[in-house]
């Protein structure tokens, strides 16, 4: 092959690169309309300030999304992460009480969440149970046992040592925004520059031809939950530094549906195999705007509710029909 | 078809005929003016080789396809609906496919009125159904109650619920696809004699099968089927295996592709070892040996357990017995990956089912064997090795697409069939296994791939050549091996001045021939000759 050829088929392969990049962002012209959409209305959402806010809303769900994302590529769903986020932020409270050895509570809710993720993984990957009905499990047992660590009450901690975390700020942006867009960064050079990234799409894309291929698929299904779980964990102690407290029965509650919809937002498939961690930034994104935009224009609590879930099935649908059928949800 | 005594009156109009059934898919023809007629109280038995296009002519009499315009079909001389399978079924036509579509879940009595309950008051009578249920039940024989839930019956007794529900529709033509291929000794003699009463009944029944045996017992007539076309219909009184087979094959070799590389008989090695190999269903004891630069073809009809055996090969199901060396040293593959990395490459049948990521790019597919071996370290992708590899693959093969970015699922089949083949060659592998390597793959491609095999061959590398086509397997195999029920039947290899022939496959294949060893050219059971 010649140097003008190879040239050439870089170029190519530039040019279909930039292709798959535009699929991926297929929402963001969603995500811009609302934003100017609610502007217009409120007068007040494109401030700094309240970008600000919005972004801090955005983080937590955006980095259990990005757990989410690997398990969904390989064709899975996890429904205990907001079981995992609470069982973590209480461990990290829990943690946090100890003198001189507060800090630790990061690592403490992170290595939690990394245990359930482990647990959950083991049991789909080697004993081979369908990955619904065990995460289906898991949150519920996993909840009951956030409950069970604080004797089912809150606990807090009003010197929480790494409070920096949910309410301060670096050079003007928020410490949970800048973690969840590292979130996002890692996320992606897994998904996209190494070779488990390229097991896991092959794995969500056909499971049969990846082990024919000599994939050790249940080691990628292992560490798909386990990244859900870490990330939950991770989830567990922002939401514990935010709060300076965390209550086992009222944490997280529902926001394993709100990273799965930021997943099917941000266009990955349901059955695995197509998908990027960019869409899964836009798609949470999506959805913190709605809140947050919603409560701008003085729309009441019931009917943000409606609005949202509307609004997510109907840019699916946009999506999928701008696709012309290619889009498998 | 033609002339062929009839058995029974002439003058009577047949319970069915058709007449003149062409049938296209787009741009292939399955079937070219077919004619198939039936008697009442007649077992009329098809065969054919794999693809001949008997499931084709069946689908099209029961109303699942279509045929094209200008066939007829005639019921009692007048003709019936086409390409409706609720008037076909009204018509008296039941057919019971090889994978049988009884819900596991219902009784046997649901079963056998699905989709035309007794009602009463707009309700199921259930107690109607199991009345109605009952007599036709002790017709066939069957000791089973009406409310025994299906999914606890043997594979045999769910039969014989097909053949009853066929029953509950007033059936007068039942046609059966190899009805026996996954029944015990026992439940087909049951399904023998239940054949002999419904021909006694009057009901006419046409048995697909390629069992030589079981045509000999039961048909009285026997029409073959070739590339789409009536080769002729003989009478019992005419029936030889000779004959049958003669009729099923006989296609032109001259314009397939020859070989050019022989492998040297003088340095003989054997690469690959198989013995004894058995899955405890499918495959039971196959042994063989394949030597370095030798490409050892599998014949078989379609279930003889060919695909089953390369996958247990190269691990990818569990084997209950035997064992598979390498250049004289036992392996332990467990899984696909023990096999890949002692050097045992498998190109899958089912190309899009088990072979390609289809929304991953060609390049993704040729390298996922190899990225881990090319990695950066952390296990961090080497895009410009796999850029290296992915561009010289697409030229080697010529694989004809415009960049290696592109998604695997734009390909044509051959291009597709040359990507998995990329695949498998990045692993370097000793022995590659390629199950119907040229199946959806138009005439060029095909002739491509021919040519890699011969190029591998010549490489020294060891190939096992899965193929249902008898003049590509004579094409491109040094020695075929013949498989049928999951056992190796006899092996057939070239002399000097004399190939492989057609008929001896086939009749292996389909237990045409008594003894293995009966002809000068079958040799011992996984020898080498």
């Amino acid at each position: 092959m010649t140097a003008t050829d190879s040239a050439a088929s870089a170029a190519r392969m530039d040019k279909a690169r930039f292709r798959s990049a535009m699929t991926a962002l297929g929402m963001l012209p969603v995500l811009v309309i609302l934003a100017v959409g609610f502007h217009l209305l409120s007068g007040r959402f494109l401030t700094v300030n309240n970008l600000s806010i919005v972004t801090q809303q955005a983080s937590i769900n955006t980095v259990l999304a990005a757990g989410m994302t690997f398990v969904i590529l390989t064709g899975g769903i996890d429904l205990s992460v907001g079981s995992i986020l609470a069982v973590a932020a209480m461990v990290g409270v829990i943690v946090s009480l100890w003198p001189d050895l507060g800090l630790l509570g990061i690592p403490a809710a992170i290595l939690v969440g990394l245990a359930c993720g482990l647990a959950n993984g083991v049991v789909i990957a080697f004993l081979k149970l369908p990955p619904f009905i065990v995460t289906l499990g898991s949150l519920t047992a996993v909840r009951g046992l956030a409950r069970l660590l604080g004797g089912d009450t809150t606990v807090f901690n009003a010197d929480l040592p790494f409070a920096f975390i949910g309410n301060g700020t670096l050079f003007g942006v928020p410490w949970l925004a800048i973690i969840a867009l590292a979130t996002i960064l890692v996320s992606w050079f897994i998904l996209k520059r190494t070779v488990l990234g390229t097991w896991i799409y092959a794995v969500g894309g056909n499971v049969e031809a990846a082990r024919l291929t000599g994939i050790k698929v249940s080691l990628v299904l292992l560490f798909v939950y386990a990244m859900s779980g870490l990330l939950a964990g991770l989830g567990g102690a922002m939401s514990a530094a935010r709060l300076y407290a965390a209550n086992g029965l009222q944490l997280g509650q529902a926001y394993e549906l709100d990273a799965i919809a930021a997943v099917i937002l941000g266009g990955t498939s349901f059955v695995g195999g197509v998908g990027s961690i960019w869409g899964t930034l836009i798609g949470a994104l999506i959805i913190a705007v709605l809140s947050n935009g919603l409560i701008l224009v003085g729309v009441s609590d019931i009917w943000q509710y409606i609005i949202k879930g509307l609004v997510i099935i109907v840019a699916v649908a946009l999506d999928r029909y701008r696709l012309g059928g290619l889009g498998r949800t | 078809m033609t002339a062929a005594p009839a058995p029974v009156s002439p003058a009577a109009p047949r319970l069915l005929e058709m007449r003149g059934i062409t049938k296209t898919f787009g741009a292939a023809r399955a079937l070219s003016g077919v004619s198939f007629d039936v008697a009442a109280g007649e077992v009329h038995a098809l065969m054919g080789e794999n693809g001949a296009g008997k499931s084709t002519l069946m689908k099209i009499l029961s109303g699942a396809y279509r045929a094209d315009p200008g066939g007829e079909i005639l019921i009692d001389g007048r003709p019936a609906p086409m390409g409706d399978p609720i008037a076909s079924r009204a018509a008296g036509i039941a057919v019971i496919y090889q994978e049988l579509s009884l819900s596991p879940n219902l009784s046997v009595a649901q079963n056998m009125f699905l989709g035309a309950e007794p009602r009463r008051f707009g309700l199921v009578d259930r107690a109607g159904m199991r009345r109605l249920a009952e007599p036709i039940l002790r017709r066939l024989g069957i000791g089973f109650s009406p409310d025994t839930q299906v999914a606890s019956l043997s594979l045999g007794e769910r039969q014989m619920v097909e053949i009853a529900r066929a029953l509950t529709t007033r059936a007068r033509i039942i046609v059966m696809d190899e009805p026996t291929t996954s029944l015990t000794s026992r439940e087909t003699e049951r399904l023998f004699d239940v054949i002999a009463g419904l021909k006694a009944d009057g009901i006419a029944t046409v048995y697909i099968s390629h069992r030589m045996e079981e045509v000999y017992r039961l048909a009285d007539r026997v029409s073959v089927l070739r590339d789409g076309a009536s080769v002729g219909t003989l009478d019992r009184s005419e029936l030889s295996a000779q004959r049958l087979v003669s009729m099923m094959v006989g296609r032109d070799l001259s314009s397939f592709y020859k070989k050019e590389h022989r492998p040297p008989s003088a340095t003989r090695r054997a690469v690959l070892s198989v013995r004894g190999l058995s899955d405890g269903r499918r495959v039971h004891g196959c042994s063989l040996d394949v030597h370095a630069g030798e490409v050892l073809g599998i014949a078989g009809l379609v279930g003889a357990g060919r695909t089953e055996l390369a996958r247990l090969i190269f691990g990818a199901d569990a084997r209950t017995a035997g064992t598979v060396s390498l250049d004289g040293r036992e392996l332990a593959i467990r899984s696909p990956r023990d096999a890949l990395d002692a050097g045992i490459a498998y190109l899958t049948e089912d190309r899009k089912g088990l072979g390609l990521f289809l929304d991953m790019s060609i390049s993704d597919n040729v390298n996922i064997g190899v990225l881990g071996k090319d990695a950066k370290p952390g296990g961090v992708l080497d895009f410009v090795k796999a850029r290296a590899r992915a561009d010289k693959a697409i030229h080697d093969l010529s694989v004809r697409t415009r960049s290696a970015a592109l998604n695997v699922g734009a390909l044509s089949g051959g291009n597709q069939q040359k990507v998995l083949l990329a695949r498998l060659l990045e692993a370097e592998p000793k022995v590659v296994i390629l199950d119907e390597p040229t199946r959806g793959v138009d005439v060029g491609a095909k002739s491509e791939i021919y040519r890699i095999v011969d190029a591998l061959a010549a490489r020294g590398i060891a190939i096992l050549a899965i193929s249902s086509d008898l003049p590509e397997i004579i094409g491109i195999a040094d020695r075929v091996l013949v498989m049928r029920e999951g056992r190796i039947a006899g092996e057939v290899s070239a002399a000097p001045g004399r190939p492989i022939d057609q008929e001896t496959i086939m009749a292996l294949s389909t237990g045409g021939v008594p003894e293995a060893g009966a002809r000068p050219e079958l040799g011992p059971i996984g020898g080498t000759p």
